[in-house]
């Protein structure tokens, strides 16, 4: 048996495997424009307009580091707690493909911009650290379109050269769990840094998943397959969850891995084989001449690393520290910079614990359900600032608070004129509901008979009754108090 | 005004500046020399009636504060021109039109310059001798089926042939000074990071380098001053302080110390050369230079170096030419198919030679035993010429290992091809800077250069050499106009 309950690990016979997986992920730089040229990176644009000489590899074309790329990539190895290399150099991989207008890919291969770092992943039994092995720049290539014409391919040049930014983690994620921890925490950092915005539907991060498996206890690793271009964390488990049963598969079968790079079908929820370790591309990598070595001074580091803003383990710190929040909700809060900053000018005028619950809970739920971004929140901070006021000073129970944030959610109304035009302030008047209190008692006269014999439990009745014929505005505090008295 | 091709840059300048010439007469001038001279085959486009028109259009309104006011010239197809076929002697380019212009030719135009047309060259710069060219062989003026060297040969054989005052070629491994050695004329080839390679089809980019040619050594100060620019569009360009170089041209060169490295006397080497060498010593020492013995230990190994590092760059940077984006297409079966016809039926064969030697020595299992060592070496080259630059101010060394040879005679025999380097490869190894200068003739009447290396961003050091030398040594061209009917 597992010593830890989220221990991932296959079964078969009498064996258990253990999965191995490193990732290779590939972040698109948030900037204007490309790595090596002027042109315009934005996504869903008409095909081929943003486009330059240089991005198309005209003859005579030279490129030229795009210095605000550079400074991204070295923030984001900060973010990684990583070694930032003074000096780097860019490469040219080489190979033929039609959407690779160069016949090369400029890269980083032997000398990356950002060394070894690590990543803090919070999973359910504690913190795991995955080693980071490098961060490099690179060139995205074109697209290739082969649906449009049945003879044709089209391509669109238009993401040719954009930035990348390629993160190979060490081999140190055991479970398709940690992958989703991983690859969240990575965004979370990288958005919380401005360098990546970490939409994987528009393909600003994908990653090659490498897994191997190995009987539990061993210290080797197994051979490992690569599965190429993994566009979503979904897929990313799936083919994990794929890949390490066929594997396990093969060796119980007495069969041999291939080192290999693989393809995952979303359809069939398979991995198929796309190349073998023999026909794998010699890219012929060597330092491209177009580009002197890539040097950077401390002066400029130290300054990039001056303007790195609290990160999510440092805010989560602070969270618990400071607002005395559960590790648990503080890692729900600091997972998006959007949420924290949110969270943040909400308790700014209120009640900490409150705001925790009404975020958590009744927030996410509701944005959950429109399907909208917290920053597309139709509640600002401000009013469910004020929200949670009006329950902490008493004008309005839970209860109604929900009814004025189902009104809230409708458009951004101030809380307190819902209330007001909708006279849903609490009755707080003691006199007001000994009236409402008697004529309850009155018209039950049975029940109150035997409550005062020892059924306690009518009580929960009698509150219920007073709530209803009240419209849920009294004051249950209150309403408790009298209550008590009168029976 | 008679005569007009026959005058200098320098006096059609001056011509042109004192309005006893206009413009237009001197592109007319010009144009009509070179249509006559179309047995020679240096053009691979001519522009003529927009180089009148332009003249033209200068006369109208002449600026004659700028460098080069109205002269016309023609310039080497590896540079691209706006709206003028750019065809780096290849037939994959055939139909290439850039949309854009080299930071190198724009500097030509922006002091008043006038393109006639582009001039041929080995494909893609990949020659010694001009005969790559998917263009044709080009005729040496200074004699029938002689070759004008390369790759720079239109270039070399319309300077000499006056068919444009003055022009520009690209240097990679010798690609400027060895034409100019076979053709009579000087060629300079500047410190890598001088001229700016934007806009320049590139061969081997961490040597290519562009430079000037022309008949006199002040007419390549001249020229060189206007086209070496620091250029943010080009990475390698360096950002150093240029010199005004024909406005500082001196022939005092008293005391300075000349190298003489004794490992270019190599094998083999003819007598007439070693004797032209010391012809040179001569000249030097006349000029007031002290002649120092000099090592260059490494240079025996600069020729293979050369021979991996420019093939394994070429390969990659030739890798664009796939059919795909603009250029000659072969249509296939699928996209394999037509890179494999696109490249084989537009690559001739030197190109597709040297493309396989790069990918071979980049391959794996390879790359250190070929393509590592040789950049090791390369170093080793740039340290003697480092080391020996403590002791001297400049290098005297014969061009070429021969004078110009017949068309054909070494086309099957490229490792004899590339033996035509040996002087000038390790020049561009170490990124410094070059000339070559007629001085004297061989046996056949056939002109022979020398060539004075500098230290890096020294080039008024080696023009001023070279001017004072030029002076002393008195070369007169024996171009008797025999391909004009």
């Amino acid at each position: 048996m597992s010593k830890n309950k989220s221990e991932y690990l296959i079964n078969r016979h009498d064996n258990q495997y253990e999965v191995v997986i490193g990732l290779e992920v590939h972040a698109q730089v948030t900037s204007e424009s490309k790595l090596f040229s002027t042109s315009a990176t934005k996504f869903g644009a008409e095909p081929n307009t943003q486009v330059s000489l240089v991005d198309a590899a005209f003859p005579g074309m030279l490129p030229v580091i795009n210095e605000y790329c550079v400074k991204q990539a070295i923030k984001t190895g900060i973010g990684l707690k990583a070694k930032i290399n003074k000096r780097s150099v860019f490469d040219r991989k080489n190979y033929f493909y039609a959407d690779l207008p160069q016949g090369y890919q400029i890269s980083q291969f032997k000398d990356p911009i950002v060394g070894e770092g690590k990543v803090i992943l919070d999973m359910p039994d504690g913190q795991k650290e995955v080693g980071i092995e490098r961060l490099h720049l690179e060139q995205d290539a074109g697209k290739s379109i082969h649906d449009l014409d049945p003879k044709n391919t089209f391509v669109d040049l238009n993401r040719s050269g954009v930035a990348l930014m390629e993160i190979v983690s060490k081999p140190d994620l055991r479970s398709p769990d940690e992958v989703n921890a991983y690859i969240k925490k990575l965004r979370s950092i990288m958005r919380y840094l401005g360098t990546c915005d970490g939409n994987m539907q528009e393909g600003s991060l994908r990653a090659d998943v490498n897994v191997s498996v190995r009987k539990k206890g061993s210290k080797e690793f197994g051979t490992r397959c690569e599965i190429k271009n993994v566009n979503s964390i979904k897929f990313m488990q799936m083919a994990i969850e794929y890949e390490a049963n066929r594997q396990v598969d093969l060796i119980e079968d007495g069969q041999i891995i291939d080192q290999e790079t693989r393809l995952f079908d979303t359809k069939k929820n398979e991995t198929r084989s796309m190349r073998s370790k023999e026909d794998a591309h010699d890219y012929r990598y060597f330092p491209d001449p177009d580009l002197l070595p890539l040097e950077v001074s401390d002066d400029f580091i130290e300054k990039l690393k001056s303007e790195i803003p609290e990160l999510p383990d440092e805010k989560k710190k602070r969270f618990i520290e400071k607002f005395k929040l559960s590790p648990y909700d503080a890692n729900i809060l600091v997972s998006d910079i959007e949420t924290s900053n949110y969270f943040e000018n909400v308790i700014k005028k209120s009640d900490v614990k409150l705001a925790v619950n009404w975020i958590i809970g009744e927030l996410f739920a509701a944005l959950n359900e429109k399907n909208l971004e917290i920053t597309e929140s139709p509640i600002s901070a401000g009013n469910l600032s004020k929200l949670i006021n009006l329950i902490k000073d008493g004008t309005i129970s839970g209860k109604i608070a929900k009814t004025v944030f189902e009104q809230m959610m409708e458009g951004d109304k101030d809380p307190k004129k819902i209330v007001e035009e909708k006279g849903l302030k609490q009755e707080s008047d003691p006199k007001a509901l000994e009236a409402l209190i008697d004529k309850v008692i009155d018209d039950n006269r049975d029940k109150a008979i035997e409550y005062k014999s020892g059924k306690v439990k009518l009580f929960g009745f009698f509150v219920g009754q007073v709530m209803k014929v009240s419209g849920g505005k009294a004051n249950p505090q209150l309403v408790n108090e009298i209550l008590k008295k009168k029976l | 005004m008679s005569d007009i091709t026959k005058q200098s840059l320098s006096e059609l300048v001056e011509n042109i500046k004192s309005k006893k010439l206009s413009s237009s007469e001197a592109t007319k001038a010009f144009v009509e020399r070179s249509e006559k001279s179309k047995e020679l085959n240096a053009y691979i486009t001519e522009d003529y009636a927009n180089a009148l028109n332009k003249a033209k259009t200068f006369d109208e309104k002449p600026n004659l504060d700028l460098k080069l006011p109205g002269i016309p010239m023609a310039v080497k197809d590896l540079f691209c021109t706006k709206d003028l076929r750019t065809t780096a002697g290849s037939k994959i380019l055939n139909n290439f039109v850039p949309t854009y212009e080299s930071t190198v030719t724009q500097n030509i135009w922006n002091e008043g310059a006038i393109l006639m047309g582009k001039l041929n060259c080995d494909e893609f710069a990949m020659g010694s001798s001009n005969e790559t060219s998917f263009y044709g062989n080009v005729q040496n003026p200074i004699d029938k089926n002689l070759v004008p060297g390369g790759s720079s040969g239109g270039s070399s054989s319309a300077v000499a042939a006056q068919l444009t005052p003055i022009t520009i070629g690209t240097d990679t491994g010798g690609s400027i000074r060895q034409p100019a050695s076979f053709t009579g004329t000087v060629g300079l080839k500047p410190t890598y990071g001088s001229c700016s390679r934007y806009g320049v089809v590139a061969f081997a980019s961490s040597l290519d380098q562009a430079g000037p040619m022309a008949q006199n050594v002040k007419d390549c100060a001249l020229l060189q001053e206007v086209i070496s620019t620091y250029d943010e569009k080009d990475s390698t360009s360096i950002d150093f302080k240029r010199n005004e170089y024909s406005k500082e041209l001196t022939k005092d060169i008293k005391g300075k110390k000349i190298g003489i490295p004794k490992e270019y006397r190599v094998d083999g080497m003819p007598k007439e050369i070693e004797d032209l060498w010391k012809k040179g010593i001569e000249y030097a020492k006349d000029c007031g230079a002290e002649i120092i013995d000099i090592s260059l230990p490494h240079t025996n190994y600069a020729l293979p170096t050369y021979y991996i590092v420019a093939p394994a760059e070429a390969s990659s940077n030739l890798a664009r030419y796939d059919g795909v984006k603009y250029g000659f297409r072969a249509e296939g079966e699928n996209l394999i198919d037509m890179y494999e016809k696109t490249r084989s039926e537009g690559f001739g064969a030197e190109v597709q030679r040297r493309i396989m030697i790069g990918t071979y020595v980049l391959s794996s299992g390879y790359y250190d035993a070929y393509y590592l060592k040789a950049q090791k070496v390369r170093k080793l080259i740039k340290n003697d010429f480092d080391d020996a630059y403590k002791k001297v101010d400049a290098i005297l060394t014969p061009s070429t290992p021969s004078s110009a040879f017949k068309i054909g005679e070494k086309t099957n025999d490229p490792v004899s091809m590339y033996l035509n380097d040996i002087f000038t490869v390790p020049v561009n190894l170490a990124g410094l800077p070059g000339i070559s200068i007629p001085a004297g003739h061989d046996a056949k009447g056939y002109p022979l250069g020398l060539q004075i290396i500098g230290k890096a961003f020294d080039e008024q050091n080696i023009l001023n050499i070279a001017y004072a030398m030029e002076e002393k040594i008195n070369f007169k061209n024996n171009i008797n106009d025999w391909w004009i009917k």
